[in-house]
């Protein structure tokens, strides 16, 4: 019988294809909206938080001066920190996997005819778990040349690809600005950083060589930290602000004269900004959404005529209320699920086309997908049955006569 | 022909006892049947006549299961109607009862077919037998090759034709048809009525029709006559 009654909505149904058609176009078109202005909302979000993460994982930063750092280096007016201090931070603070200390200057690459201007950051072996960096090629430095400040650099891959273009830069000589260095190893490329920079336009010589040979002074412009994974970088960051208030003797009360940066209050700023605008873009699809349950909900409406006709007719030639409420229900169901269906499949294609486009990752979030059709659903339900459940409840007589 | 249940006595298939119905309540309230007390028997052809607002109407919906009397007794094959519940009436129309309107009342959109499947389908008729036994009905009508076109693509004769044979695809005891020429042109009125003589003597379907034409109530084998709400000639239990 409910077989029956399924192949008797199925046929309801494509006789009255516009009707259908239109009911179905409502439940597609919310349906589509929401999956695919979430999914590519959800997209954006994955990309900005992956392209973060490539800066380093739990990293911390310790300059000097106060507040956040601006493009423009050090800030004059604070005490630059020392190697002392990058030694107390790594012998005193727990849950730390590495600690880095640099120093950075903006020189001239020059190899050959080729001239490249890149930023040289001076430090140790630290530095390149802490950055997340990988050797593409050649070596980190050895135990000598970190502690003699020996002329040997790594070189990121834009500089490689100015400097070099196809050829094999290990064992080369370069010049960095008055400094001739060979190169030692090169950088696996990790395209551009969640603020738009080209992180690898980098050289990176053993601290030291840089102190002795570039700057000429001692000082180290930041410690960049790394927390073990499960390691609170909130409270990290309290110890070392603990430790370096002593160190640099500030008085209690007094403002601090150096900031820890806590890569995690980035990440979680800027994703939250990106998650608000999947909200703004989920809201959007939700009033489309709500159009199309209008647009259902108006169909159905409409065609309650009709129908209270021809269900005068059937309670008259001997159909029980119940069966031709169940024939109404089956058919909204068939249709909304049908509509829905299509719509997922529709948003899917829209957000896969669309995340190509926006250079974004694809992805699917199911729970939304299945919201957004249990609401068209349940809207081309509930139109669809409760007029349908007033004409039933009707005398036959007075359904047939119903204009 | 048209007096073939004069020598026997028809088994008393229907029975108003005494049936009024009344619209409304208090001051506003409307006798459409006062007191009503008849008998139609098996095999019966009956023209039910009268001026519009004559209770004729009220009568055919109570007959038909449709409506129940206010007070009264309706006997249908010694079922006493006005106890049952609005599914079980469902149910004995189902089971006894063919409708033919005025308006044919046919399913828009829907092929001649598939019209007159419809009660099968509410029989639980297997879709292999409900098309077959179509098929046949319609064929009986003088439809055959009209089975898939739908009743817009049919004229008023042809969509009469239709719902008959739905009405009597069932095989009912009784076939209730509410001025089925109504809408149609002598010459297709004709038609219709020699369809509904000869299901009435070839079947044996009691047909109880209400029709304000003389012409067409000469079908039949007995009239009967309503004003105001009562019967006005024919006495009950007799053949016309």
């Amino acid at each position: 019988m409910f077989l029956e009654t399924f192949f008797l909505a199925f046929r309801e149904i494509r006789r009255n294809v516009l009707r259908s058609s239109l009911t179905i176009l409502g439940i597609v078109i919310g349906v589509a909206a929401v999956i695919t202005m979430v999914s590519l909302g959800n997209g954006a979000t994955a990309q900005v938080t992956s392209s973060i993460s490539s800066l380093g994982s739990n990293l911390l930063q310790v300059r000097p001066g106060q507040g956040h750092q601006g493009p423009g280096g050090t800030r004059s007016e604070a005490r630059p920190l020392e190697m002392a201090d990058a030694k107390a931070v790594e012998n005193e603070i727990s849950g730390l996997s590495a600690v880095a200390p640099v120093a950075a200057k903006s020189a001239q690459a020059i190899y050959g005819n080729q001239n490249w201007s890149t930023t040289v950051t001076g430090s140790t072996n630290a530095y390149f778990p802490v950055r997340n960096w990988a050797l593409k090629s050649g070596r980190e430095f050895t135990e000598s040349e970190l502690s003699g400040g020996r002329a040997v650099c790594v070189i990121g891959d834009t500089v490689r690809k100015e400097l070099f273009g196809g050829q094999n830069p290990i064992g080369v000589s370069i010049r960095l600005g008055k400094l001739t260095c060979r190169v030692i190893g090169v950088l696996t490329p990790k395209g551009q950083s969640g603020f738009g920079s080209d992180q690898d336009d980098t050289v990176i010589v053993p601290l030291r060589t840089l102190q002795r040979r570039m700057a000429g002074n001692k000082d180290i412009e930041g410690i960049y930290l790394s927390a073990r994974d499960h390691v609170s970088t909130t409270k990290v960051k309290a110890d070392i602000e603990a430790l370096m208030r002593e160190r640099r003797g500030i008085a209690a009360g007094k403002d601090d004269n150096f900031h820890v940066m806590d890569m995690q209050e980035i990440v979680s700023t800027l994703t939250g900004t990106t998650q608000v605008l999947t909200a703004l873009l989920g809201a959007v699809a939700a009033v489309s959404l709500l159009v199309g349950g209008i647009g259902i909900m108006n169909i159905m409406l409409v065609s309650v005529t009709e129908r209270t006709r021809e269900i005068g007719i059937r309670l008259a030639i001997g159909a029980l209320e119940r069966e031709v409420l169940m024939q109404f229900l089956v058919e909204a169901v068939v249709l909304s699920c049908f509509g829905g269906i299509a719509g997922i499949l529709l948003g899917l294609s829209a957000a896969k086309i669309g995340s190509g486009f926006l250079g974004v990752p694809f992805i699917v979030d199911p729970k939304i997908g299945f919201l957004a059709f249990f609401f068209s659903a349940a809207v081309g339900v509930v139109f669809g049955y409760f007029p349908a459940r007033k004409a039933a409840r009707l005398d036959p007589i007075d359904a047939l006569r119903h204009e | 022909m048209m007096n073939s249940h004069h020598t026997e006595k028809p088994s008393s298939l229907i029975e108003f006892r005494e049936v009024s119905r009344v619209y409304g309540t208090g001051a506003a309230a409307m006798a459409a049947l006062r007191g009503v007390s008849l008998s139609i028997g098996k095999g019966e052809f009956v023209a039910v006549m009268g001026p519009s607002g004559s209770g004729k109407s009220t009568s055919m919906n109570i007959l038909g299961c449709l409506d129940t009397p206010s007070s009264g007794s309706y006997l249908f094959n010694g079922i006493r109607v006005e106890t049952l519940s609005r599914d079980q009436r469902a149910v004995l129309r189902r089971h006894y009862l063919g409708f033919v309107f005025q308006g044919f009342n046919l399913l828009k959109r829907t092929s001649a077919r598939e019209n007159v499947e419809l009660p099968l389908v509410y029989r639980g008729v297997p879709a292999g037998k409900r098309k077959q036994q179509a098929l046949e009905v319609l064929e009986a009508v003088g439809l055959k090759g009209w089975e898939s076109h739908t009743p817009g693509e049919l004229s008023g004769g042809q969509q009469q034709r239709v719902a008959i044979a739905r009405a009597i695809v069932t095989d009912p005891e009784v076939l209730l048809a509410d001025e089925p020429t109504g809408n149609l042109d002598s010459a297709r009125s004709r038609e219709v009525m020699e369809l509904l003589t000869k299901f009435n003597r070839e079947r044996g379907i009691t047909i109880i029709m209400v029709t304000h034409e003389p012409d067409m109530a000469r079908y039949a084998g007995r009239r009967i006559y309503f004003t105001d709400g009562v019967i006005h000639d024919g006495r009950p239990g007799e053949g016309g």
